[in-house]
């Protein structure tokens, strides 16, 4: 059975992004605005597909640095010692701390490579038009939006252990570079997430039955 | 009264009716969340707001973790780790942190207390759309939960080096956390919209 869905692409609406009201489309203007609360409105988030791609490359890039630079130095009694994100999971196996291990690893390298994964299959089935599992696909989107903001945990712990160990010459912990190539990982792939259109999963639907 | 909206995740064009207090509307095509209707939204969001705001200045003055090696004591509050990374040069950081911990949190509530205070007494506050999408748009970036978590893990990580001592701050960031989520929960938009299409 093949029946076209009635969506506002098809309809001649126009639905707002920021309050949801539904508005009858202007060809002739530019830039319409939403009647109701003066946004800018687009049928669909401009150049969805450009920005999450760029994003994500982008957010691969500063991937390296981050796990290869060291996070934190502890400073003690004239001593230094670097960690990765990496060799901070490790340490925390080798004491037998594996639940706080697992947080790290999960919120710090799990999430942030799935994340991309993800938003690289959405992008590329969207871009060969693929009516695939629409739904699923739609709820991995979800799943990426909710997730992202936890892999901050890792920067958040590094701002604690340098406000707490700062006892002078007898140990000190700094924030390594690394913490500034992670914390733009984790806004860039939120950013990523925020510029991709999930109506985009559904248009080819729409337009491989109509 | 019915409505038209369009799905915000997959375009599915729906009619909404009138729904019973606290029921939710689904999208039958993607099964995104188009419409909860909640009881007494604006006021519960308003009293949450109220009360963050109050738990919001104890978070940022009282004492948040202390940490004792021997005789040397070293005393912090929520503040003291984003100033020590500004110093050590990781301003970007500092700043991300800061913005995600107590700016985001704290324009959120300020922004929802101008919006809905004058709505509780009928009033429109000037420049309602504009202020409410900013609120709207802070939302992903309020990460006060991902903090408590990195609280967590830094106690642990100490915890065989010194004794690590909470402050009440501690425990009023806690309950912040919760006072935030629960505004956020009770916050209906569609109700904040319908007043404002109301009383302009």
């Amino acid at each position: 059975m093949t029946f076209i869905q009635k969506t506002s692409l098809n309809h001649g609406l126009i639905s707002c992004h920021s309050c949801h009201l539904l508005c009858r489309r202007n060809s002739s203007a530019g830039i319409m605005r939403c009647p109701r609360c003066g946004a800018g409105m687009h049928l669909r988030k401009p150049y969805s597909i450009q920005r999450t791609w760029a994003l994500i490359i982008s957010a691969l890039v500063f991937y390296v640095p981050a796990n290869v630079l060291p996070i934190t130095t502890v400073i003690s009694l004239g001593k230094a010692q670097s960690d990765t994100i990496m060799s901070g999971v490790i340490y925390f196996i080798r004491t037998g701390m594996w639940p706080i291990a697992l947080v790290i690893f999960i919120a710090s390298v799990f999430v942030p490579v799935l994340k991309l994964l993800i938003l690289i299959l959405l992008l590329i089935s969207v871009q060969r038009k693929s009516a695939w599992r629409s739904k699923d696909r739609t709820r991995l989107y979800r799943i990426t939006e909710l997730v992202g903001r936890w892999s901050m945990v890792d920067i958040f712990v590094v701002t604690i252990l340098v406000a707490l160990v700062n006892l002078g010459a007898m140990a000190t912990i700094h924030a390594g570079p690394a913490a500034f190539y992670f914390s733009a990982v984790v806004v860039i792939t939120m950013f990523a997430a925020m510029s991709f259109d999930p109506r985009l999963i559904w248009d080819t639907e729409a337009s491989s039955h109509g | 009264m019915s409505r038209t909206i369009a799905c915000h995740e997959c375009d599915l064009l729906h009619r909404i009716g009138d729904m019973p207090q606290g029921a939710s509307a689904r999208c039958v095509r993607c099964g995104a969340l188009l419409y909860r209707k909640k009881n007494n939204s604006l006021d519960r969001t308003l009293a949450f707001a109220l009360t963050g705001m109050m738990l919001f200045i104890l978070s940022n003055t009282f004492p948040f973790l202390a940490f004792k090696i021997e005789a040397q004591v070293q005393q912090t509050i929520l503040l003291t780790g984003i100033r020590t990374l500004f110093d050590q040069g990781m301003r970007t950081v500092a700043v991300l942190v800061l913005f995600t911990i107590i700016i985001v949190p704290f324009l959120q509530m300020a922004g929802l207390l101008y919006l809905l205070l004058p709505l509780k007494f009928d009033r429109l506050p000037p420049g309602l759309p504009q202020v409410f999408r900013f609120v709207r748009w802070l939302q992903p970036w309020s990460m006060m939960e991902v903090f408590m978590l990195g609280i967590l893990v830094a106690m642990v990580k100490l915890m065989k080096m010194a004794t690590i001592v909470p402050g009440v701050a501690v425990f009023s960031f806690l309950a912040l956390i919760f006072i935030i989520a629960a505004m956020t929960a009770a916050l209906d938009h569609h109700q904040v919209w319908e007043k404002w299409d109301e009383l302009r």
